[in-house]
């Protein structure tokens, strides 16, 4: 175990489940904390809410198809939504470093009015820091969200059953690559754009058309991967994956090639992972559909029990009709050398 | 971009692995044992798993991943001089992404060093280095050059860019690797049991084939594959049926990128600014003039000659079967600390670091 912090804690990937484990989870331990979904579930409160929080910070903070304030509101809006829940209300705190320009703060401040407006929620209380140059960089924002739940039975990490479908609801790796893009100036990639988007509507025509949604899960950092292994272990289950049906942008792919990326590992901001049962998949794919953020949505892939003792697991069944383990991340995905 | 996914194609790579099954089967029905390959490039370790091949290679085949990711032959003497350089004030190391992850002698990477407050910038290109140098004129900028014969003529030309711009703030430390002598060194390992070699993509296109000719000579295929499934297994298949018709040779199967003659401008530019010289491997100890130093006319260039870098030999982590593993004397898994304590989290040796490392894309891949 490492005596400081690492970027790795930060990744999403399997670095970042040990800190929470090793260090949160130890420390503030709770039936409600350890489910660890994308949001808590307050069901002793009624109607029941679903609660989530999230800190943004990336750089640039203005990227093609959104920036910090876009994100900061879509991250939480689409986190309670994972929960079968109606997002409502948002706080939001900065944190600001001396020397910021205002015009930059303005400008962020209007995505995230955008970004709200679009999403219907309201942000009804905040707070604001402004530390030292370089105690931070430019601008750190948390956001928090509350939405009352109205899926029966609400989604989670933990449900997804033996037989169930595995959908997702568009291309991946659009956002990863797309800041990646931008903060080295990798103008030789061709243009790409987030998908930064609020999913609460899309999410709520899905769960109403299919009925009863097993798991929803926005992949974001660590990808989808990462995700899929996160579903396969907290429901004891393992997930079967096709690759020619995975949608992945050409572009994408291409730069992922070149830079020595995976696609299934990088981070989306307008994608969820829906699990669901097989007969009800038809319905939520045509939901998916029907929402600018779900076009090119499809099903990815089938829940198994455990292949070969690989419980817990996610195999990729290849192009070429091989298979393989599809890992967790593990901390943050390095370019390779050639 | 269909010059990739064509070879790809489900059926075509269908056809092959036939094909490649009916040379394995007359091999064996002629009294032949497994057939046993190494190839020598982490972009080869990786495809081969990521594309599932190796779950469809006949049986009478075997696959050994040999030393060929730049970064995990990296000597932990020369991490811990890295890792010295990186200490230094007003010093940024600039290198490719994944040598952050390389432990030295007692565990510690670049990525620990950059938390203790190191200067540590990832490029893309050797010239995004020189552009750092560019930028903090007040600091030293020491590129980490990794990498072999296909990496090393992009940083022999940023070399002779900082030259003539009379950029005297940027450093290259050479760690730089040639291929030939470690296949050479394979060759005469009494301890090695390779029946042929599946030749680098990337490297061919600089060198060609003719700095291979002495595989043939010993009789062991060597044939130049792509990396996409089909163009493995088409140099498979070409490896097998030389093998078959007793007939060893160094053929080009990858001639849409690479022309036999290789890359003569680019041998050129080595030629310039490298000198061949020996070189320390990770688990392989040291190989004669397996390396590039730096030539001394570029001195004021070269970190080596610039700092104090000299650090002492040091013995491989206990337990690591790191260099069997490199010299396919053994899977993987047959080393004790495999997926115990070496993990991609925790890895003790260089092939569990990068994710093109045979113990890394074992681990994330294949059945465990």
């Amino acid at each position: 175990m490492d005596t400081c912090i690492l970027l790795d804690d930060g990744s999403g990937g399997r670095a970042s489940q040990r800190l929470v484990e090793r260090c949160f989870l130890r420390h503030f331990d709770n039936p409600l904390l350890r489910r660890l979904d994308d949001a808590a579930l307050l069901e002793d409160i009624a109607p029941p809410l679903a609660m989530s929080t999230d800190s943004y910070t990336v750089t640039p903070l203005f990227f093609p198809g959104g920036s910090i304030g876009s994100l900061a509101v879509h991250g939480t809006v689409n986190d309670v939504a994972m929960m079968g829940a109606r997002p409502r209300y948002l706080s939001c705190a900065f944190i600001l470093e001396e020397g910021l320009p205002l015009a930059d703060l303005e400008r962020v401040a209007r995505n995230m009015a955008d970004a709200a407006r679009a999403a219907s929620v309201s942000i009804v209380t905040g707070d604001t820091k402004v530390v030292p140059r370089t105690a931070c960089d430019k601008l750190f924002i948390t956001t928090t969200g509350v939405g009352t739940v109205y899926a029966n039975p609400t989604p989670s990490g933990h449900n997804a059953r033996v037989g169930d479908a595995v959908l997702v609801s568009g291309s991946l790796g659009d956002h990863g690559l797309t800041v990646l893009r931008s903060r080295e100036n990798l103008s030789f990639l061709s243009d790409m754009t987030s998908d930064s988007a609020p999913l609460n509507s899309m999410i709520e025509h899905i769960v109403t058309a299919a009925g009863c949604v097993h798991t929803l899960r926005d992949p974001t950092r660590g990808g989808l991967a990462t995700t899929l292994n996160e579903i396969a272990q907290q429901s004891n289950v393992s997930i079967e994956i096709e690759e020619t049906a995975i949608p992945v942008r050409e572009s994408v792919k291409n730069a992922c090639s070149f830079l020595g990326l995976d696609p299934l590992y990088l981070a989306n901001e307008g994608k969820c992972v829906c699990v669901l049962p097989e007969d009800r998949a038809e319905k939520a794919l045509m939901a998916m559909r029907a929402s600018p953020y779900g076009r090119q949505a499809a099903r990815i892939g089938t829940v198994i029990k455990d292949a070969e003792g690989r419980q817990g697991s996610v195999v990729l069944r290849t192009r070429i009709g091989g298979e393989r383990i599809l890992g967790m991340l593990e901390g943050a995905q390095l370019p390779r050398i050639c | 971009m269909h010059l990739t996914s064509a070879f790809q194609d489900k059926t075509l790579c269908a056809g092959l692995l036939a094909r490649l099954t009916r040379a394995l089967d007359s091999l064996h029905a002629a009294g032949g044992k497994q057939l046993r390959f190494m190839e020598v490039c982490g972009t080869h370790t990786m495809a081969i798993f990521q594309s599932g091949l190796r779950s469809l290679l006949p049986k009478g085949i075997a696959h050994l991943s040999g030393p060929g990711c730049p970064v995990c032959v990296t000597h932990d003497a020369d991490i811990a001089a890295i890792l010295h350089l990186a200490e230094k004030d007003s010093l940024i190391v600039a290198t490719f992404g994944d040598m952050l992850r390389v432990p030295g002698p007692n565990g510690n990477n670049l990525k620990h060093a950059q938390a203790a407050g190191a200067r540590v910038e990832i490029v893309y290109s050797p010239l995004d280095a020189l552009t750092l140098a560019a930028k903090n004129p007040g600091d030293t900028v020491v590129f980490l050059g990794i990498g072999f014969e296909a990496t090393a003529p992009a940083v022999a030309a940023t070399l002779l860019c900082a030259c003539q711009q009379q950029r005297k703030n940027f450093r290259v430390f050479s760690l730089h690797k040639r291929v030939p002598p470690v296949l050479r060194s394979l060759l005469n390992d009494a301890d090695t049991d390779i029946d042929a070699f599946l030749l680098p993509g990337h490297v061919s296109t600089v060198l060609g084939l003719a700095p291979y000719a002495f595989l043939a000579e010993a009789r062991v295929p060597g044939v130049v594959g792509g990396f996409e499934p089909a163009d493995i297994l088409l140099a498979l298949c070409l490896i097998t049926e030389q093998i078959r018709d007793g007939q060893p040779a160094v053929v080009n199967a990858y001639p849409r990128a690479v022309n036999d003659a290789g890359n003569p401008k680019a041998r050129a530019l080595l030629d310039q600014v490298f000198v061949p010289s020996d070189a320390l491997w990770r688990g392989m100890g040291r190989i004669a003039q397996s390396g590039f130093a730096v030539r001394p006319d570029f001195a004021a260039w070269d970190a080596a000659a610039t700092f104090d870098l000299r650090v002492a030999e040091t013995p491989p982590p206990r337990g690591c079967r790191c260099g069997d593993v490199l010299k396919g004397r053994i899977a993987p898994p047959a080393c004790p600390l495999f997926g115990k304590v070496c993990t991609p989290a925790t890895p003790t040796g260089p092939c569990m670091v990068s994710t093109e490392g045979s113990c890394a894309a074992c681990y994330n891949y294949s059945e465990r």
